[in-house]
């Protein structure tokens, strides 16, 4: 009975071509513009969460004053190095502790000139901000406590000043100091803010405090929490412990901010979320456009379909074996489409998230719910209008016009 | 015993299983193959109702060749219908081989239409684009007759009406005479116990009308078919052993060819 309908389907299918390939258009356009919309948006939301763990997994930032809106903070006294010590003694589960300063200066080397931020750090804060050294040295311990004139340099800045020249050994001059460049970071490119991450130069603390702001000030803080340990524990326990020490009683306000990178992560990811239900709703409605299509096919060309319908009744086939060609018809192109769908979906996916630079996430659920929408609208407008014309009684269906 | 054999006795057993359940009383000897008693027909409702058939008597036995004739209107079409089983009758009786149809449903129609009828229909109704051998294989693919004895049977069928050499014709390629021939060959291809055509010269020249004649007496003396033809001209209905005249919804005179009022 089975192959029977798939010899019949078959040679329905083969006699009706322009048909059947519109049919299949259908299923496969709708199915390849979910994928790729889905496929993409993920894309993107995971290219986001990436970047966002190359700023520092588990990572605090600990500031002075309250930030109150968009480039508004309240005023409040710095952060000292005692209480960095402080936090680094009391707080067991921070896996590193890197108090920092920055000053926008304008670097110099040789004839050219680079305006950038310089950041005073310890030996923490590359381990607190997922840096890594792509060339030459980190600082030695001496050279951080004696606020020796030596600087790492960003990827941006190593390209400003030196170009292609190797700048390790050469000095820069920042403010009144000539730095000799130990070491180059590993490029990190944009922020999903859109700023360059690379465009900074690191100096000892102790030497930007001493040599270039004149001051013992801590500006910011960044705790790493250790691995394992609960972030919103050790958040607490930071902010109790600075409240004491900055001498803030219950029920006043904070003078300083802990944020926590999760927080931007989660709103980041958040946005990309709803980009991507977007682009699904999108894609949902040319699913919908690919069946509205199937279906005009299929109901145009009803009335031919009918008369056929009648024929096969009056030589002899009965009403199922009529549906079960219908339905073998409409299952076969379905799934055909649907699998077409899907192979030209994959590879536009491949090649669009290589040129828009998001990674290629393959969401298998996605696939099948295409598919499977696919199939039941093919299956719907291709089974239903046969199944009423089997119904007839066959010199009905013969004589329909 | 081949599958589609086997199919096939299966699917005529349970036709005939229903008919023991309802011989008719009374035919101690051989039935009619075709039976009508007391037929009517009605086509739309109320003020609309049409009255097609107004008791149709009518028997034909094995082997019969009947000219069906009169106006258009008379009934005879529809009458050709329900003995076709496209279409029932709002009253009376049609038995066919001794089996009530009535008391048959939806796919027992159907089987019957499949192991026992052929139908040429009076606008062909071929499959479009469809070549002709595939067109005359349908009816042995509802049958599940195996793919090398059907396209054996959908060649002889081809030949026996003369279409060798055009097999992988679509109708759109063929003369009107040659997609009648089609179909004929398509209600042939089953060996039918009967065989009825709706105006089979209807849409043809004399010379194609009289070679189809030929055909269907051939088919009619060599192989046994009971053949039923509707036609309006005298010269068709010539070739049968009897012809009905239908005025009216009513049989208004069965004899030979021959008689005249």
């Amino acid at each position: 009975m089975l192959w029977n309908s798939l010899l019949l389907a078959l040679r329905e299918i083969r006699r009706n071509v322009l048909r059947s390939i519109l049919t299949l258009l259908g299923v496969v356009i709708g199915v390849a513009a979910v994928i790729v919309m889905v496929t993409l948006g993920e894309g993107a939301t995971l290219a986001v969460r990436q970047q966002i763990a190359s700023l520092g997994d588990n990572l605090l930032i600990v500031r002075p004053g309250q930030h109150m809106g968009p480039g508004m903070s309240s005023d409040a006294p710095a952060f000292q190095m005692d209480d960095v010590q402080a936090l680094r003694r009391d707080i067991p589960a921070l896996a590193a502790v890197a108090p920092a300063a920055t000053q926008s200066i304008t670097a110099i080397a040789g004839n050219s000139n680079w305006s950038t931020s310089v950041i005073g750090v310890d030996d923490q804060y590359l381990r607190a901000r997922n840096w890594t050294i792509a060339a030459g040295r980190s600082f030695t311990g001496s050279e951080l406590r004696a606020g020796k004139a030596v600087c790492i340099l960003g990827a941006t800045v190593r390209e400003e000043l030196f170009g292609a020249q190797d700048p390790i050994g050469q000095r820069v001059r920042l403010k009144k100091i000539a730095c000799e460049v130990i070491g180059l970071l590993e490029a990190k490119g944009q922020s999903s803010m859109g700023s360059d991450q690379d465009d900074l130069v690191l100096i000892p603390l102790r030497t930007l405090q001493r040599r270039i702001a004149g001051n013992q000030e801590v500006r910011v803080i960044y705790l790493s929490v250790a691995e394992g340990r609960s972030p919103e524990r050790a958040q607490a326990d930071a902010e109790r412990l600075l409240r004491e020490r900055r001498h803030i009683v219950a029920g006043e306000q904070d003078d300083f901010s802990v944020r926590d990178m999760r927080e931007i992560a989660n709103m980041l990811t958040g946005t990309t979320r709803v980009l991507t239900m977007l682009l699904g709703a999108v894609a949902s409605v040319s699913l919908l456009v690919g069946g509205i299509g199937i279906m005009n096919i299929m109901l145009v060309s009803v009335t031919e379909r009918t008369r056929e319908i009648g024929v096969r009744l009056a030589i002899g086939a009965r009403e199922g074996e009529v549906l079960m060609q219908f339905l073998v018809e409409a299952v076969v192109l379905s799934s055909l489409g649907g699998l077409l769908g899907i192979l030209l979906a994959l590879g536009a996916s491949v090649s669009l998230a290589g040129l828009l630079q998001v990674p290629f996430v393959f969401n298998p659920r996605i696939v099948a719910i295409a598919f499977l929408f696919s199939a039941v609208v093919g299956v719907i407008f291709g089974f239903f209008p046969a199944r009423r014309a089997a119904r007839l009684d066959p010199i009905d269906a013969l004589r329909h016009e | 015993m081949p599958e589609g054999e086997h199919v096939h006795f299966r699917e005529r057993r349970a036709l005939n299983v229903a008919a023991t359940a309802r011989t008719p009383d009374a035919e101690p000897d051989e039935p009619p193959l075709i039976e009508l008693r007391q037929v009517t027909k009605v086509y739309g409702r109320g003020t609309a109702e049409m009255q097609a058939l107004r008791g149709v008597d009518l028997r034909i036995r094995q082997g019969e060749f009947v000219a069906v004739m009169g106006p258009s209107g008379s009934g005879k079409s529809t009458t050709m219908n329900i003995l076709g089983c496209l279409d029932t009758p709002t009253a009376g009786s049609y038995w066919f081989k001794g089996v009530a149809v009535g008391g048959l449903d939806r796919d027992q129609r159907a089987l019957l239409r499949r192991h026992y009828l052929g139908f040429v229909f009076q606008g062909f109704n071929l499959l479009s684009r469809t070549t002709a051998l595939e067109n005359v294989e349908l009816p042995l693919i509802y049958r599940r007759t195996p793919a090398g004895e059907r396209h054996r049977r959908a060649r002889e069928a081809l030949a026996a009406v003369g279409l060798t050499g055009w097999e992988d014709h679509t109708p759109a390629e063929l003369s009107g005479g040659q997609q009648q021939r089609v179909a004929i060959a398509r209600a042939l291809v089953t060996d039918p116990a009967v065989l009825l055509a709706d105006e089979p010269t209807g849409n043809l020249d004399s010379a194609r009308s009289r070679e189809i004649m030929e055909l269907l007496t051939v088919l009619n003396r060599q192989r046994g078919i009971t053949i039923v033809m509707i036609t309006h001209e005298a010269d068709m209905a010539a070739y049968a052993g009897r012809v009905v005249q239908f005025l009216d919804g009513l049989v208004e005179r069965d004899g030979h060819p021959g008689d005249t009022r």
